[in-house]
């Protein structure tokens, strides 16, 4: 039984769309473990590792030529913020990952600086995730994990990680940085999957 | 940025717990430390925080993160929370909530924010306003503990009377080798050493440690504070895995 607040009213959501635990913000909030790497964009590349081992590289020309896609989104962060309707450009997973050997069913995405995350495989695919490069209609700030993020919207914002450059398929999971840090392992915010066990 | 192994990190599934406030402190004028009873803790590690959960009559509810300001150790917890004008919770727990009032939260939460005290590596603290919270809990964990491990503090505040933890923190506070430094952005006390303005490079060299010392640093506050912070750092050599971040709202200070 929850407790009750005395005197406690609160702001009612305007949306329904709103996962539980979870409030709206306006502004774009950023969090991270670190400073913010700085990335150019001539130094960016992405690479894909195979569960055999192989690897495919894409240089900030190749990504920016692929078509790309301007997915609106909401968006929810561990940390108790959503957001509705945010505006992004990049590219598809789908569109990268074509005739790429998708074995394997995890994957572990890398970032500059360190970070990881680990997912299935089958939620970067079919039109859920995207490695974006605009936000708002502008390149994507630094601090926001420009030049290039992954952006995952349906799970927790941490599996959308900043700064990416590459993703790992294996045959079985792995937790991320987060993920070994008591977080839960797949972070559907609809579930409030929040930690481990959720 | 390697996964580190620390105390306290999170393990097995986090429940809902019912605290009871035990007593409350201001701090500030717009700031009040809740002392929290919680039957159920199992206690936390340095820089760690909770999520404060609350319901209204009518089962809305909604929830918020909070630092730890105490150090480990007991059943009694303690949280500094900030009044933000126009927000949802922070009125509520720094103006509302009184002795013998309930709150549900669950933690501790957040296992890389954390200070290991059998780290030997001196520690820079740099906090922006509220952030000064689970930097409090790490100054008050190395005296609980009876570590000799150097510390120095930069607290960034409006002005004095915006500074938490005043008592513990002033002049009368000092501890062996700890260095508290203050940098008031709107205005200073008598004599300053310095006018009030925000963190500059030359902050940073002068109150904090040389690159080469190796430092543990953990910055906190407001966004744009520990962007600023973090990117000096960066600038004046530090390794940025031993630069460590927390985040506390959107808004520049
Ligand atoms: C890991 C973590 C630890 C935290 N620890 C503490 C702590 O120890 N003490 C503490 O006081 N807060 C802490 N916070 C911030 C806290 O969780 C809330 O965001 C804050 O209390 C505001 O909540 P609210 O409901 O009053 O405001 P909301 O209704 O959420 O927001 C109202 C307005 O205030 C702005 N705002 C939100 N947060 C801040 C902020 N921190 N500074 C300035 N403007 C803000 C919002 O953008 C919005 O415009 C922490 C946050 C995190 C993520």
């Amino acid at each position: 039984m929850a407790v009750i607040s005395r005197g406690f009213h609160g702001r009612r959501p305007t949306e329904e769309k709103l996962p539980p635990g979870q409030y709206v913000v306006h502004d774009f909030p950023v969090l991270s473990a670190g400073p913010t790497p700085v990335v150019a964009k001539e130094d960016w590349q992405f690479t894909l590792t195979t569960v055999a081992g192989d690897t495919r590289h894409w240089s900030w020309q190749d990504l920016t030529a692929l078509p790309a896609e301007r997915p609106t989104v909401d968006i929810h962060c561990v940390t108790k913020w959503s957001k509705f309707r945010t505006e992004w450009e990049g590219v598809s997973l789908d569109t990268l990952l074509d005739g790429v050997d998708l074995d394997g069913d995890y994957a572990m995405v890398q970032s500059y600086g360190g970070y990881t995350t680990d997912l299935p495989l089958e939620d970067l695919l079919d039109g859920q995730a995207w490695i974006a490069y605009r936000y708002d209609h502008d390149d994507l700030p630094a601090e926001h994990g420009g030049p290039a993020r992954l952006l995952v919207p349906h799970l927790y914002f941490w599996k959308s990680a900043k700064w990416v450059n590459g993703i790992r398929l294996m045959d079985s999971d792995e937790p991320g940085f987060w993920e070994g840090l008591g977080y839960h392992e797949y972070g559907d915010p609809w579930r409030e999957q929040r930690y481990q066990g959720d | 940025m390697a996964r580190a192994a620390v105390s306290g990190r999170l393990t097995g599934r986090l429940r809902w717990q019912t605290a009871t406030v035990e007593d409350v402190r201001d701090e500030t004028g717009t700031a009040r430390t809740l002392v929290l009873r919680a039957p159920d803790w199992r206690g936390h590690a340095a820089g760690q925080h909770v999520d404060v959960r609350l319901t209204a009559e009518d089962g809305y509810s909604t929830q918020r993160s909070y630092s730890l300001a105490s150090a480990p150790g007991g059943d009694r917890i303690e949280l500094t929370v900030q009044r933000i004008g126009d927000g949802e919770v922070s009125p509520y727990l720094v103006d509302v909530l009184e002795a013998g009032d309930q709150l549900e939260l669950r933690g501790p939460v957040g296992g890389w924010f954390v200070w290991d005290p059998a780290d030997p590596s001196p520690v820079l603290l740099m906090a922006g306003g509220s952030g000064v919270v689970p930097l409090m809990s790490m100054i008050r964990t190395r005296r609980n503990v009876g570590s000799r491990v150097l510390f120095r503090l930069l607290y960034s505040v409006r002005t004095p009377e915006e500074r938490y933890y005043a008592r513990e923190l002033g002049p009368g506070g000092a501890q062996g080798g700890l260095d508290i430094t203050h940098l008031y952005t709107r205005s200073a006390p008598e004599g300053p050493r310095r006018p009030p303005g925000r963190l500059t490079e030359d902050d940073v060299a002068a109150y904090g440690w040389p690159a080469e010392f190796a430092p543990m640093c953990f910055v906190c506050g407001p966004t744009g504070f520990v962007e600023r912070a973090a990117e000096i750092l960066v600038a004046q050599g530090h390794d940025p895995q031993r630069i460590r971040t927390e985040r506390f709202g959107p808004v520049g200070g």
